[in-house]
């Protein structure tokens, strides 16, 4: 087979080898030498999210776990810079010490994909560049990521950007870099933006709402002044052959009601705020004599780390989709799927996730179509057995696969960073 | 004028002008044509005036596919296209080339859709700022970054610029503001990147376009989040008796978990003028003043003035006064936004620098831009948007006085140097443009600005749009970067400066 063959190949298996690089100059000689003789390389962190995006088959596998550590932090100056290959969960306890987070709040791929809590490496959530539930309020990873450096597709270190928010010296790489899964640059340091973690949480959650008013309720509450930072919809129908209705199993909580969906409303901030918060909520939704919940602090960070680290559909042996569309679409989208699947609702309607019990690849394509017509996305995020692969995991449009071929060729002139896995040919 | 090296002129199409313009002419209406001298005088500069040179033609088009067809055929006879938008920039972003066709977007003045629901307003690129905000303000609503520009400039320029104003500490500048645009390249293709969806798929375009200066594509539509309004809004304003306490209290501030919509530094010299211009009541025995904005619930507010006044207090304030009511906050900030003009009153000319830098340094950097002022025998007032370390130094000196505009631009590119040294960066949000150009060699390797220019080439193979901007022509990295007023005549004199 030649290289192009290879590269596009869902089949092809190499030898396949694999390099630590020990620092980016290492990084760089490997790829230099790549460069040269034409070798397609896989670039993995932790290989949490390794499972995202299309099967790779490179000759060579660039392992960047030894890239780890955290080069800079300092609080004050809401930044913390680390090496690219540094786990997610060492930045985020060292951030804690100070009282300070990734706002974004990293995605748990883990349970999902590997049947345990990985969080990754700073390089694999960029590359993915897929957020928390506080993303409708303070912008998704890229919106954190202040500069990079890494090494592009000829084995050059190049970086982008710096240490501060206001900066507008040259184009925005960081941005390119995420959600680029790797197939631009080699990233070796990221440079994220921190923020003060909230001192207080409370969720109020209304039971068993119907989609239509759960979501309005949510709607209602990002429209109002009170600065709410997680809005999700937790449904307890339809009962879907083949998948497991758990949302009273996985959110057991002591002062969570046992009574139906969830729609559910995150306030963070200091004591007082969040109390005069809740209490204008409850009013201005006129919601004081329905059924709901109020989770403290403790309880809140335990339900709404089951929602980031997916656990809805921890058991799955399905199909899984995340769709994104404008909030306004959604139990229009809800309704053109006629109810056959598995889903819950975050970003107030922005994002849902879905999972969907013998899928075909038809039927895949068919919900794309829809969600496109509405003005979305839709992408695979695990297989199945069932349907073990699909040609197009990600949706784009002609043109802009052009652009994103000039951009590709820009970086990677000879297709040698994670060749095909974003879409073939790029 | 001041002499700077742009792109080779393509002699023979200047020749050609009026073939050039007969063929716009199947493109666009002739009214939307401007060619005589005269006529396109008013658009040889942007804010920064000390550059300046007529186009070949000016272009008025009306739709996004006219933009398309004349992109199409420059894109063909390889003729440079500029785009415009208010001409406010800063860094002579939009300044002409003489063989160029400059691409006005001033007719693209239409709000299209304020969709509530969404949250979201789609405009055409010539609208301006504030009239995103004033389309929402009835329900609560507001756009959130608010450069001070924001009566004149227009949307799509801010989308070039990434531009970003005082409250941008919290809410961050356009890039974290915008869900969508439709765009034209070089070779004419239509292309819409985002939408009313959060993030999009696959590369981040819409990110890499924005602050793009007009390099990689035309904007000709925008969609933007619009957020509500806070319950309250309070500042307070905070005098120290040196600039080492009032920046050591802004670190402490950020430190302590508090982000303040806004939080504004200004020195001395520029307490006075700004107090002189319009009594303000800013403390003028002070060294250094703060303004801190806070927003929330009414109880949030309260608790976050109270822990602010006790940071300023452990950082020995010498006065603190909140504001009591709406008028009163404004007044707070008239004073900061009259910065500009009270500077024009104090010497017949200045220049503003943008640089940004660690906040922790401010003092440091202060101090140094004090030890320069003294070498270059030169006043210097100083106003920061101290929240997220973005400084705007203005230089003042008497262009009348032999030499002094030279001594002013050196002093100038030793403060923007000085910046990238402690940790910063040249532009926070002025651009590059032709101002910076030739100092980006300061942050950047030439695999850094090489890998950045294969972009450019991979949108634009024969670097036809808004070519001369951005990446150093001379390979020589010298020189400065300001914003020439002579004698108060400043372009837009009516906006508050920052
Ligand atoms: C008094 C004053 C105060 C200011 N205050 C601030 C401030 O607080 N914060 C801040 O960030 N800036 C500020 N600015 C700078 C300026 O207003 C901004 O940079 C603004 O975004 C420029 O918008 P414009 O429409 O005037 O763009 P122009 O000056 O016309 O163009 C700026 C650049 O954008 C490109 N461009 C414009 N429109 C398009 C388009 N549709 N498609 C592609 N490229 C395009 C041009 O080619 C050029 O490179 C200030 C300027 C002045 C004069």
């Amino acid at each position: 087979m030649s290289i192009e063959e290879k590269q596009n190949s869902p089949t092809y298996q190499d030898s396949n080898l694999i390099e630590y690089p020990q620092n980016e100059r290492e990084v760089s000689s490997f790829i230099k030498k790549f460069y040269k003789s034409n070798i397609p390389v896989e670039l993995v962190g932790s290989g949490s999210k390794k499972n995202i995006g299309k099967p790779l088959q490179c000759a060579k596998t660039l392992n960047l776990s030894k890239l780890n550590g955290i080069i800079e932090y300092l609080p004050e100056e809401l930044y913390i810079k680390v090496k690219a290959g540094t786990p997610i969960q060492k930045i985020e306890e060292e951030l804690k010490k100070n009282n300070q987070q990734l706002a974004f709040e990293p995605i748990n791929f883990g349970y999902l994909l590997n049947e345990k809590s990985d969080y990754g490496t700073a390089g694999g959530q960029v590359a993915c560049n897929i957020s928390g539930p506080r993303r409708f309020k303070v912008g998704s990873v890229r919106d954190h990521v202040l500069g990079f450096r890494g090494v592009n597709g000829r084995g050059e270190i190049i970086k982008s950007g710096g240490v501060v928010v206001k900066n507008v010296t040259g184009y925005d790489l960081s941005k390119l870099m995420c959600g680029s899964y790797g197939t631009l640059v080699a990233l070796t340091e990221i440079t994220f933006k921190v923020l003060p973690a909230p001192e207080e949480i409370k969720t109020l959650i209304i039971h068993n709402q119907k989609i239509e008013s759960g979501l309005s309720y949510l709607d209602k509450s990002i429209n109002s002044s009170n600065d709410i930072s997680g809005a999700i919809f937790l449904p307890n129908e339809p009962i879907v052959t083949g998948c497991v209705m758990n949302i009273e199993d996985t959110f057991k909580l002591n002062d969570l009601k046992r009574d139906g969906s969830l729609t559910s409303i995150r306030i963070e901030g200091s004591k007082n705020s969040i109390n005069q918060r809740i209490e204008n909520l409850i009013k201005e939704l006129q919601i004081e004599n329905l059924n709901i919940s109020i989770l403290e602090t403790h309880q809140s960070e335990i339900f709404w780390n089951k929602v980031k680290s997916l656990e809805f559909f921890s058991s799955s042996k399905n199909s899984i989709l995340r769709i994104v569309i404008p909030p306004s679409e959604s139990v229009n989208l809800i309704y053109q799927l006629s109810n056959k699947f598995k889903y819950y609702l975050d970003w107030g309607g922005a994002l849902m996730w879905m999972e969907a019990f013998e899928l075909s690849e038809e039927m895949f394509e068919s919900i794309r179509r829809k969600v496109v017509r509405l003005g979305g996305y839709v992408t695979m995020i695990k297989n199945s057995d069932y349907l073990p692969y699909v040609e197009d995991v990600f949706t784009i449009n002609k043109d802009r696969f052009y652009i994103s071929q000039n951009i590709k060729k820009s970086f990677d002139p000879k297709r040698i960073l994670n060749p095909g896995k974003m879409y073939t040919g790029i | 004028m001041t002499k700077l090296s742009m792109p080779k002129i393509d002699r023979k199409l200047l020749s050609k002008k009026v073939e050039v313009i007969a063929n716009l002419k199947k493109i666009i209406k002739a009214d939307n044509i401007l060619d005589h001298e005269d006529q396109t005088r008013p658009f040889e500069t942007d804010a920064l005036s000390a550059y300046k040179q007529k186009p070949l033609v000016v272009v008025f088009p009306e739709n996004t596919k006219e933009v398309s067809k004349i992109l199409t055929y420059c894109n063909k006879e390889r003729i440079k296209v500029v785009p415009r938008g208010a001409g406010t920039g800063l860094s002579g972003g939009a300044l002409p080339l003489e063989d160029c066709i400059l691409l006005c977007l001033s007719k693209f003045n239409k709000i299209i859709n304020v969709d509530f629901k969404n949250r979201c307003v789609i405009a055409q690129p010539g609208v301006t700022n504030l009239s995103i905000t004033q389309a929402v303000e009835d329900r609560g609503f507001y756009y959130a970054p608010d450069p001070s520009s924001q009566i004149a400039c227009s949307i799509g320029g801010n989308v070039a610029e990434n531009s970003g104003g005082v409250h941008s500490l919290k809410y961050g500048t356009t890039t974290n503001n915008l869900l969508g645009v439709e765009v034209v390249f070089m070779d004419g293709t239509i292309s819409r990147l985002g939408g009313k969806t959060y993030d999009s798929e696959g590369y981040d375009l819409l990110g890499l376009i924005t602050g793009s200066e007009g390099l990689l594509c035309v904007i000709t539509e925008v969609t933007v989040k619009i957020l509500k309004k806070p319950q309250t809004v309070k500042a307070a304003l905070i005098g120290f008796s040196t600039i080492e306490d009032g920046g050591k209290c802004v670190s402490e501030i950020i430190a302590n978990g508090i982000i303040p919509s806004g939080m504004e530094m200004m020195d001395k010299a520029l307490i006075h003028a700004t107090d002189n211009f319009v009594k303000a009541g800013y403390p003028r025995n002070a060294e250094s003043m703060l303004i801190v904005e806070l927003d929330g619930t009414e109880k949030e507010v309260e608790e976050l003035i109270h822990r602010v006044s006790k940071i300023a207090k452990k950082n020995k304030s010498s006065s603190i006064k909140i504001s009591k009511n709406e008028k009163q906050r404004l007044k707070f900030w008239a004073g900061r936004k009259a910065a500009f003009p009270a500077c024009g009153d104090m010497a017949p000319d200045y220049y503003c620098m943008d640089g940004t830098i660690p906040r922790g340094k401010l003092a440091e950097v202060l101090k140094e831009i004090q030890r320069l002022s003294k070498k270059y025998n030169l006043p210097v007032a100083n106003a920061f948007h101290a929240g997220d370390g973005n400084l705007h130094p203005l230089i003042m000196y008497d262009a009348n006085e032999k030499n002094s505009l030279e001594k002013t631009e050196k002093f100038g590119a030793e403060i923007l140097k000085y910046c990238v040294k402690v940790g910063g960066v040249l532009t926070g949000e002025h651009g590059v443009g032709v101002e910076k150009r030739e100092l980006m060699c300061e942050m950047f390797n030439n695999n850094d600005i090489q890998q950045q220019i294969k972009i450019k080439k991979a949108l634009d193979v024969s670097s036809l749009l808004n070519p001369g901007k951005v990446y150093p022509i001379l390979r020589k990295c010298a020189e400065e970067g300001r914003v020439h007023v002579h004698r108060g005549k400043t372009k837009f004199p009516d906006i508050p400066r920052f």
